[in-house]
């Protein structure tokens, strides 16, 4: 089984980001990156396909440089190789372009499989696994809760509003994979030591066509300390005008 | 807490992977339950082999005896986390490293190697380092722990104390005089004659084993010896590599104390104020670091000077005594930032106090070392 696993570096959700000056994009000194967690479950799924139907896993990511970081943590955690896309400004770049990258990556890789995480924790946009498979015109299922592996096709069931959806389909297909499929691996000492042998292969890539742009970031307004009125129904004709009056959120 | 200096600019991606799998293991595998273990007494075993999984009981032996061949910074940073959680893991992880896997690959016969050091990498074994006596601590050289030869064995008598992982160890390196010089022997804690005693009333390291080894003639197979180990230098030198880890050790448990001080000053109202806007707290904040910084990049220099021929035991004299003592001030100083709470067992900083009073007197206390520096600068021994 020939499985690639699309990866994002993400700022860690633990830090706390700032704007960087220009105003529309994030301050990266004080930033630690990290693999995007969502990746991660698509990483140790891979694994664990690789372990039980054997073949190889191949990671891939559109990212600056610094990006080789997340494929080093996902080589460590065992995956075979790793295919590096690189340009300067794509942390924050359009998913189609992205899309497209991947797209023609997988094309020419032609894998049985391919998994990316369900989202990333950073844009949040779940836009670019649902447009790869558009692109390569392969069938997906997205945030799958539950697989089974087999060597020719796969169950997979995804949670929907109220209820699940279960498939049965045949490879290839791409899936993403949701919280809770799995618990992801730790990257032992011995993984990170071999990891250094293991091939990454860096490609400069070149993010034309982008039509999204960011023009400006801000931080979400600051709540206001809240107002205690007072006590008891006595006080609700008063909370009532100042629900009307002052905070105007009733008419 | 915060990276004033880029600390983390010093570290290589690998580095920095590593010592997130460590930080992770302790966060989920430690950290919820070690009160528990501290306050009954009890040492994790359970998580031995969890820890050589992850590569954490052969961090620098050479691949072909099962180890990852890692530097000794991932060494360092491995032991830091590893006593963020608790010193008595830590211990555990530095005597099987270094004062096990290391004498036995630095002194030990290809066939010793062969068969302990891939067993000790994955917890199968687990081994113990018997140099201190009850009535020989800062000056081993005076044990009275004896070997005989005979024409096909050793016979050994005496009696060790204060030995971390005496009780649940299956293998102790036992120092002992043959013919009035200091030697090493492989002592298998089944062979007859000898028993380990645990040392259960003790208020620190309470989540490691601490007992005394006694040997009533043990009869120690002619192979048994690590032969290449003779005289004082060679127990010093297993010591070297520990104390450089209790140096990393010592930081770990520093950060937790400035990390709980630094939560609780920023919740904690007190005069209508967050305890970290007086002056006072800030102070205590800022000392402890200050001094904290300072060690890390003191331990990074040494990391690096152990690659090569640079390298000199009193650097590691140097980053023991300093670290430990910061750590030690550090939890003394960050437990009166908690107030009452500080003593509670809902934080970690009282253990981590606890714990630190052993750190800073076992590996040579932080008097020896300071002789062992003045030595170093003055040419006079103090000893
Ligand atoms: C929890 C724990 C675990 C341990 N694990 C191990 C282990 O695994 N293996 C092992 O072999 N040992 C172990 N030890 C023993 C430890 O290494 C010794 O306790 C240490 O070397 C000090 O020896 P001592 O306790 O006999 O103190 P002493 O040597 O009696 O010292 C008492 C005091 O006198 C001071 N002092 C002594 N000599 C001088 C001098 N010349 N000048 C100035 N001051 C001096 C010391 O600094 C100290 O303050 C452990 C100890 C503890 C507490």
């Amino acid at each position: 089984m020939k499985i690639y696993v699309c990866v994002k570096q993400v700022p860690d959700t633990e830090t706390k980001v700032k704007v960087a000056e220009d105003g529309k994009s994030l301050d990266e000194r004080d930033l630690t990156l990290i693999l995007n967690p969502y990746c991660e479950f698509a990483v140790e799924e891979g694994l664990r396909i690789k372990e039980k139907l054997g073949g190889d896993v191949t990671l891939v990511t559109v990212g600056p440089d610094g990006a080789k970081a997340a494929l080093r943590s996902g080589l460590a955690m065992g995956a075979d190789s790793a295919i590096h896309l690189s340009a300067d400004n794509a942390r924050m770049a359009d998913s189609f372009v992205i899309a497209s990258l991947l797209a023609e990556q997988i094309k020419a890789g032609a894998p049985d499989l391919v998994l990316m995480g369900k989202k990333s924790v950073d844009t949040d946009m779940q836009a670019v696994p649902p447009m790869t498979a558009a692109l390569l015109n392969l069938p997906i299922v997205t945030a799958v809760v539950e697989a089974e592996w087999n060597i020719d096709s796969a169950k997979l069931v995804r949670e929907i509003e109220g209820g699940k959806e279960r498939y049965e389909m045949a490879y290839p297909l791409i899936a993403t994979i949701d919280k809770g499929l799995n618990e992801p691996r730790y990257a032992s000492l011995k993984g990170i030591m071999q990891a250094k042998k293991k091939p990454i292969e860096t490609k400069t890539v070149n993010l034309s066509g982008e039509t999204l742009v960011i023009e400006k970031m801000s931080y979400p307004p600051v709540a206001q300390p809240g107002k205690i009125v007072g006590e008891g129904a006595a006080v609700a004709p008063e909370l009532i005008r100042l629900l009307r009056e002052e905070a105007k959120v009733i008419e | 807490m915060k990276d004033l200096l880029h600390f983390d600019e010093l570290l290589s991606d690998d580095e920095k992977l590593i010592r997130q799998t460590a930080s992770d293991f302790i966060r989920d595998e430690l950290e919820p339950y070690i009160e528990i273990w501290f306050a009954n007494g009890e040492f994790p075993q359970h998580l031995v082999k969890k820890m050589a999984e992850l590569g954490f009981l052969g961090i620098s032996l050479p691949e072909e005896f099962g180890g990852s061949a890692a530097s000794p910074l991932m060494y360092g940073l491995i032991m830091e986390q590893l006593e963020y959680g608790d010193s008595g893991i830590r211990s555990f992880a530095s005597v099987q490293n270094s004062l096990v896997n290391y004498p036995i690959w630095k002194y030990g016969s290809d066939k010793q190697k062969k068969y302990w050091l891939p067993r000790l990498a994955a917890g199968e074994v687990i081994g113990c380092f018997g140099l201190t006596e009850a009535d020989f601590g800062s000056n081993p050289a005076g044990m009275r722990t004896r070997a005989q030869e005979y024409a096909n064995h050793y016979i050994l008598n005496g009696s060790k104390m204060w030995i971390t992982n005496g009780s649940i160890a299956d293998i102790a390196i036992v120092w002992a005089k043959l013919d009035g010089e200091l030697r090493a022997f492989l002592v298998p804690t089944d062979t007859p004659g000898f028993s380990a005693r645990e040392i259960k009333d003790k208020w620190s390291l309470r989540a490691s084993v601490t007992s005394e080894l006694v040997f009533e003639g043990c009869q120690i197979p002619k192979e048994n010896i690590l032969a290449l180990a003779k005289g004082l230098k060679a127990p010093l030198s297993c010591l070297t590599q520990a104390r450089f880890g209790i140096a990393w050790g010592a930081l770990g448990a520093a950060k937790a104390c400035l990390n709980a001080a630094l939560n609780y000053a920023a919740t904690r109202i007190q005069f209508d104020k967050p305890i970290g806007a007086f002056q006072l707290s800030q102070e205590k904040l800022v000392e402890i670091y200050s001094r904290l910084i300072q060690g890390e990049l003191a331990a990074w220099r040494v990391a690096k000077l152990k690659e090569g021929a640079l390298f000199d035991h009193n650097q590691v004299s140097f980053i023991k005594r300093n670290n430990v003592e910061l750590a030690r001030e550090t939890a003394k100083s960050a437990r009166s930032i908690l107030g009452a709470n500080g003593i509670s067992a809902e934080y970690p900083i009282m253990r981590h106090l606890m714990n630190l009073e052993s750190v800073y007197t076992y590996e040579g206390t932080h008097e020896i070392h300071t002789l062992i520096l003045g030595k170093y600068l003055t040419g006079e021994s103090a000893f």
